[in-house]
């Protein structure tokens, strides 16, 4: 573990002159199991490796665990709405799972792919919580993580808004108003048409995907039963025809465990991809919703602004006394009018940016998934040619007459 | 039991018209081959719903093939692959045409024997089924073997046989072959005629009717018999004496009985003619209970029968058998187990080249960035591998399918094997039955005469028992004679049918291994040359690491 305080240059593999790229690349390793019965848990390594000056030192370890990846992923919902913040792995359900070798490499690799993508996002890398999340020992952690609970989640102002919103929801069902107020912009329209059809489609491919991985479980499963009733089989034939046999027999074992590891790799590479796609678009959905959220703020406040004007207009034309006071909340609600309008206008050109940037990510994810697909079934077939193949020129030497 | 054509009741896939419908750049080229699963079609008379499977519109079940012009994952391999030899399945051969076991066909009389044609027809006289029952018949048409010098007489015979016709050839080998191998034939599955759909049973059983007689044409010994050519070639009604059912025969037995019991003349024991026939299921109760009674003195008693199987060799080659069946009973399940899983690799892969292909389609028609476009193209070269990779396993499992058919047979065949054993052994009860018989005649004979010999002048009573006694002993020894001929004719047909089946099974499992072998590295090799291609495609996707 390198100490913080070391001094800077004095590491020589990166050299924090201005000349170097700087970068930031982060590794999730080593899963743990931590904790007894119930309370057990995984815990992670966490390498950081950097040369930016922000951060403490080349290099940094820490240990995490899920939780505190979530901590991380909600932070980072809260601050930079517009952004499709990277998806999570999900929580496991099944209790029985969550500790199974499978799902504990699946779960490490989606984690290390999530930090990843936060750390090479532009505007998502340069937050504070991403450095907590990278650099603070344990304890600092857990306590930022406990606070994180229930409703001291929000800051007062947000606490406003949230009984701003009941009572806008409120007065709107009272009003007889019972559809929210959305954008009517066609193109965007469109945009969230594209999103919710692609899940589909997507949740589709991934299904089969899945399906696909435990059907060459149940291959691998059947040819190694096979291959084991034929060498029986081959025992009551004569010699050489039984030694044939109990070649087969053991060929057929043999492609059972390269099924069970093409399987395995086809979960990793192929399967997991088009999970982690889907999830994105979800992320996607997630920042509709904050957009269509903005939205109604932007909304609400402009009508209830524009509503406190014509209010003071009337009590300054009535000179009362009221108008000081009128005229300081028409004030303030103007600020908060505008800072809606920014955080909607914010809103919309991130995700803008972001759509671009996500459909040229999902090209090369999905084209790699694809490579590893194919490369990982052209391996497998070739293996089951080869062990048929070896097989032929013993099965020739056993002509009927030669063979006994 | 082996009922059926194919062993699996492998369905066709459901519905692809989809995936029939992609075009797909190389294509494979359509075939109008009937599905390799389907029965051979039978012609259908118009609208009997007995006989007309109900309209199929999606795909085919596997009684009327309609093949479609694009459904060509059905195909045989598209290029002039040396490697692949046809799957010729003439007269009840599974193996290839290069095995010895093609050449001992070739040499049956019958060069081809075709089932067809299902007809309904009416019972004619008074069945017991009141309102008339129906059954069905079968056209059966046999191509005779024509000599090289090219002899006169027909080369085709067509005869219509309905199923119990098929009972009574079975029976009647049954009772002149014993100790022979003889196929089984088909069930008489009452349960599944209830359950199944009309045509599908009929259908099935058609199919049955046909591989069975295959295989009795292509047996060595039975392939000649006179029962088989009269059953193949006599019009009208067949010629050979049905066999009445138990009830009858019981009560017929049963008529007899007192007579056996009260002694009356020759009626008491098993003449010649008698014996050569195994007690069970015939009509003479009295030997039924006598053979019972020896053969529980054999398993109870603790004296030696005077006559007992040593053949060693016989018993230790039973035991091998033994032990063979349930090997291929196991091999075969496996087998089964093995083929489903290679179909549903097969099926799923298809499933997400189609869910991917209408991935591709959505997103073109969505694209409003370049990367979309270009994805969508990568998915849409992904799923047409995909698609293609899943007809290589589909046509690889269908020959699969009759390559491993090879231990459902064989496994079939162990029927056969029983009954010839049972035959030797109920031969050779009668033969221990009729040597103790002749040790109590003989013991009564001797106390007759001791006793008739103290009586001065002779008793006359005495002596006319004696005389019936040694009559009676003549007519049990002229049994025993032929019961123990036909016991050594039977042992005799055993051994040469163990001989014939360890040698065409040796070349039948070499074919069947060697056709697995080749097949599958064929296909393996295709469906990387696919993936291959793939990978090629997007390796400028790789990772630098790699």
């Amino acid at each position: 573990m390198i100490s913080p305080g070391s001094p800077p240059g004095s590491s020589s593999q990166s050299p924090r002159s201005p000349s170097a790229p700087l970068f930031l690349s982060v590794t999730v390793t080593d899963p743990v199991k931590l904790g007894n019965g119930v309370q057990a848990y995984i815990s992670y390594r966490v390498i950081t490796k950097t040369n930016l000056p922000e951060y403490q030192g080349p290099e940094k370890i820490v240990i995490r665990r899920y939780s505190d990846f979530v901590w991380l992923h909600d932070r980072l919902a809260e601050k930079y709405k517009g952004i499709f913040i990277p998806p999570l792995p999900e929580k496991s359900a099944v209790e029985k799972f969550r500790f199974s070798a499978e799902f504990i490499e699946m779960r490490r690799q989606a984690l290390d792919i999530f930090i990843n993508r936060i750390a090479s996002h532009p505007q998502l890398k340069q937050s504070e919580d991403l450095r907590t999340f990278l650099q603070e020992d344990e304890e600092t952690m857990e306590r930022a993580r406990s606070q994180e609970t229930g409703i001291f989640k929000k800051k007062p102002t947000d606490l406003m808004q949230i009984f701003k919103d009941v009572q806008s929801m409120v007065s709107d069902v009272v009003l007889g108003k019972e559809k929210p107020v959305e954008e009517s912009n066609p193109e965007y329209e469109k945009l969230k048409h594209y999103i919710f059809e692609l899940e589909d489609h997507l949740a589709e491919a991934q299904k089969q995907a899945y399906r696909l991985v435990k059907r060459h479980r149940e291959l691998g499963q059947s040819l190694a039963d096979f291959g084991k009733a034929i060498k029986l089989l081959g025992a009551c034939e004569g010699d050489s025809l039984g030694k044939v046999f109990s070649d087969l027999g053991s060929k057929s074992e043999l492609l059972s465990i390269k099924l069970q590891k093409e399987a395995h790799n086809l979960l990793m590479n192929f399967e997991e991809p088009l999970k982690d796609y889907v999830r994105a678009v979800q992320s996607i959905k997630a920042t509709m919703t904050d957009r269509a959220n903005a939205f109604r703020q932007q909304c609400e406040l402009a009508e209830t602004t524009k509503l406190k004007e014509i209010n003071l207009d009337k009590l300054m034309l009535m000179r009362s006394e009221k108008a000081v006071e009128a005229e300081i909340e028409y004030k303030e609600l103007k600020a908060e009018s505008e800072e809606a309008t920014r955080r909607f206008e914010t809103i919309v050109k991130l995700m803008s940016e972001e759509m671009m940037r996500f459909q040229e990510q999902k090209t090369a994810d999905l084209g790699l998934a694809f490579h590893e697909f194919a490369r990982g079934q052209a391996k497998l077939a070739n293996e089951i040619a080869d062990a048929w193949r070896s097989l032929v020129p013993k099965l020739d030497a056993c002509s009927p007459s030669m063979c006994s | 039991m082996m009922g059926a054509e194919n062993h699996y009741g492998l369905e066709p896939p459901p519905p692809r018209e989809e995936m029939e419908t992609l075009a797909l750049v190389d294509d494979d080229h359509p075939s109008t081959d009937p599905h390799p699963l389907a029965a051979v079609p039978a012609t259908l008379h118009g609208g009997d719903p007995l006989l007309f499977p109900p309209p199929s519109p999606h795909s085919p079940s596997s009684s009327s093939p309609s093949p479609s012009p694009s459904s060509s994952f059905l195909d045989p391999p598209a290029y002039a692959d040396v490697v692949f030899s046809p799957f010729d399945s003439q007269n009840g051969t599974s193996s290839g045409s290069n095995s010895p076991r093609c050449a001992a066909a070739a040499a049956s009389e019958y060069a081809r024997i075709t089932v067809s044609d299902p007809q309904k027809e009416q019972e004619t006289s008074g069945s017991l089924v009141p309102g008339g029952g129906t059954y069905v018949t079968y056209l059966i048409t046999t191509k005779i073997r024509t000599p090289a010098s090219g002899g006169g007489g027909p080369t085709e015979f067509r005869v219509r046989r309905r199923f119990r016709d098929v009972v009574t050839l079975a029976d009647r080998l049954a009772e002149s072959y014993r100790g022979f191998f003889i196929p089984p034939r088909p069930d008489k599955s009452v349960v599944e005629s209830q359950v199944m759909q009309k045509h599908e049973f009929v259908e099935q059983r058609r199919s049955a009717i046909e591989k069975y007689l295959r295989r009795l044409a292509a047996h060595p010994v039975i392939g000649k018999s006179d029962e088989l050519r009269v059953f193949l070639r006599t019009p009208g009604k067949l010629p050979l004496s049905a066999s009445t059912d138990v009830a009858s025969r019981m009560l017929d037995g049963a008529v007899r009985l007192p007579k056996q019991l009260f002694g009356e003349g020759g009626g008491g024991y098993a003449g010649p003619q008698d014996v050569v026939q195994p007690a069970k299921g015939g009509r003479d109760l009295l030997r039924i209970f006598k053979e019972l009674k020896q053969s529980v003195a054999n398993d109870w008693g603790g004296a030696k029968p005077a006559v007992v199987e040593e053949d060693k060799e016989f018993l230790e080659r039973k035991e091998k058998v033994q032990d063979l069946e349930q090997q291929l009973s196991t091999a075969s399940q496996q087998a089964e187990a093995l083929v489903k899983a290679q179909q549903d690799i097969g099926e799923t892969l298809g499933e997400l080249g189609l869910a991917f292909i209408k991935l591709a389609k959505f997103e073109t028609e969505e694209a409003t960035y370049d990367s979309q476009r270009i994805r969508a193209a990568d998915i849409k070269c992904l799923a047409t591998a995909a698609v293609k990779a899943s007809r290589f396993y589909r046509e690889s499992n269908a020959q699969t399918v009759k390559h491993l058919d090879t231990l459902h047979e064989y496994l079939g065949l162990m029927l056969s094997v029983h009954s010839a054993f049972s035959d030797r052994s109920s031969a050779l009860l009668t033969v221990q039955t009729l040597l103790s018989d002749l040790s109590s005649l003989h013991a009564r004979a001797e106390k007759l005469e001791a006793a008739s010999s103290k009586i001065f002048g002779g008793d006359k009573s005495r002596i006319r028992k004696l005389e019936d006694l040694k009559e009676t002993i003549r007519i049990t020894e002229d049994a025993k004679s032929c019961a123990i001929r036909g016991y050594e004719r039977i042992k005799e047909n055993n051994k040469t049918e163990l001989e014939r089946l360890d040698r065409e099974r040796r070349d039948d499992f070499v074919a069947m291994l060697r056709g697995f072998v080749v097949n599958q590295v064929g296909y393996a090799e295709k469906i990387a040359n696919v993936w291959a291609k793939e990978a090629e495609e997007t390796s400028r996707y790789a990772k630098e690491s790699n």
